[in-house]
């Protein structure tokens, strides 16, 4: 079980905006995150990473607790170890798709697995900019799931993929994650893609 | 021609290029990560080279190392070492004058690298170091290129800071820049204008090199 319950002020144009959210979810479990742009969905992810700080509340993921700012508890973001993929990427120029993987931690048969769920394997000495934009974006999901996570946040993780190679991934992910009952949360401005494997929405926003 | 000032000035570049290396890339990390007020004034302190006249920095130097007082006598009472009239002298006026061209380029390629790229380590597990070694530096290899040659280059042709602290000690401060001058002073255009074509060749490789190193990547060799 995930206790999620934060409040951060946001800066919106010359004034402040709450972003106030409290989210349970059972441990296997996708939960999808919508709402307009500016809501703080990226920031909401950033928060549960330890990449953003939090004005007050409590993160609590599978019985650790990872932030309580009434305790003084804050793990840093190397000790949660989320599965983070950001919206733009964040691939490292310098390293290969094999280089990726194995720099996240993962052995060679998790790669090979890794490559295969992404349709990579052709791809597996290229740098970033010698993929297209969709194959950057896997590279990206697969990069996130390398350490096998317990929790895995996704920022518009398939926005760059067309409907087939979307299909087949989720299809793919889905089978993953519930071998390994991952936990997921995804944002995403399309839900509708993601309505058969999301337990639950939460809607950010007025 | 005497060789040796030619020799002393590739050998203080050298020295003072590789110092700067393993003083800048801290220091141009650290800076980059924030504008904090004690950040703003060590950059700015940092700055100050560029600005200043070289004889300002070289006369504080020389006040503040003189063997007679403070810090200097400290330094040679209790480890016999005198930065004044020697070539360690010179190696540290060196460093303080070329670390703006060892900083700037660093630390400005650092700030462009998006901060998803050192997020993404982090949340991988990855310490700060290893993200920064493993991450950010290879991805500024350009730029960290472009900073050691552009110390190398500044410090082959340094010339107040280094007659104010290092004096002209033939063999030991004696750089090719004050053999000019001095040769020049005793009416030796000859020997003079040897030094200088050899300066004004090498800086002029050296210079075309990063341009050509950085085609692609920089359009000047100060970005």
């Amino acid at each position: 079980m995930i206790t999620i319950d934060i409040h951060k002020k946001l800066r919106a144009g010359k004034g402040q905006t709450d972003l106030q959210i409290r989210l349970q979810a059972h441990k296997g479990t996708v939960t999808v995150i919508q709402g307009p742009s500016g809501a703080g969905k990226s920031t909401f992810l950033k928060i549960i990473a330890g990449l953003a700080d939090a004005d007050n509340g409590s993160i609590n993921i599978h019985g650790t607790t990872w932030l309580d700012t009434a305790k003084g508890i804050n793990l840093s973001p190397q000790k949660r170890k989320a599965g983070f993929v950001f919206q733009n990427y964040a691939l490292f120029p310098n390293m290969t798709v094999r280089e990726h993987l194995e720099y996240a931690g993962a052995d060679a048969a998790w790669i090979d697995q890794l490559l295969t769920l992404g349709g990579l394997q052709g791809d597996a000495d290229h740098q970033p900019e010698q993929l297209s934009g969709g194959q950057q974006q896997r590279l990206a999901i697969l990069r996130a799931m390398a350490n096998k996570p317990a929790l895995l946040l996704m920022d518009e993780p398939f926005s760059a993929l067309d409907q087939k190679t979307k299909a087949d991934l989720i299809a793919g992910l889905q089978k993953l994650w519930g071998e390994m009952e991952t936990t997921v949360i995804i944002v995403s401005h399309y839900p509708q893609e993601l309505a058969e494997i999301a337990g639950q929405d939460v809607y950010i926003g007025d | 021609m005497d060789w040796s000032p030619i020799w002393l000035s590739l050998k203080l570049a050298t020295i003072t290029t590789l110092l700067l290396l393993l003083v800048g890339l801290p220091l141009a990390y650290w800076l980059s990560k924030g504008r904090s007020v004690i950040r703003v004034i060590l950059e700015a302190l940092i700055t100050m080279p560029l600005v200043l006249p070289p004889s300002v920095l070289g006369f504080y130097l020389l006040i503040a190392f003189s063997p007679q007082h403070g810090v200097g006598k400290w330094l040679h009472d209790a480890f016999n070492v005198q930065f004044v009239f020697s070539f360690p002298g010179l190696v540290l006026a060196s460093v303080i004058y070329s670390l703006p061209f060892m900083i700037g380029p660093i630390k400005s390629a650092l700030q462009q690298l998006p901060p998803s790229l050192a997020q993404a380590s982090y949340t991988l597990g990855k310490s700060e170091r290893e993200t920064f070694l493993r991450v950010l530096l290879p991805n500024i290899k350009a730029s960290v290129f472009t900073a050691m040659v552009m110390a190398f280059a500044h410090t082959l042709g340094e010339f107040g800071v280094v007659l104010m602290i290092g004096g002209n000690i033939p063999g030991v401060t004696k750089v090719a820049s004050i053999a000019i001058y001095d040769s020049v002073e005793g009416m030796d255009y000859r020997t003079a204008n040897n030094y200088s074509l050899l300066l004004f060749a090498f800086t002029f490789v050296i210079v075309t090199a990063v341009f050509i190193f950085n085609r692609t990547k920089a359009k000047s060799p100060l970005e």
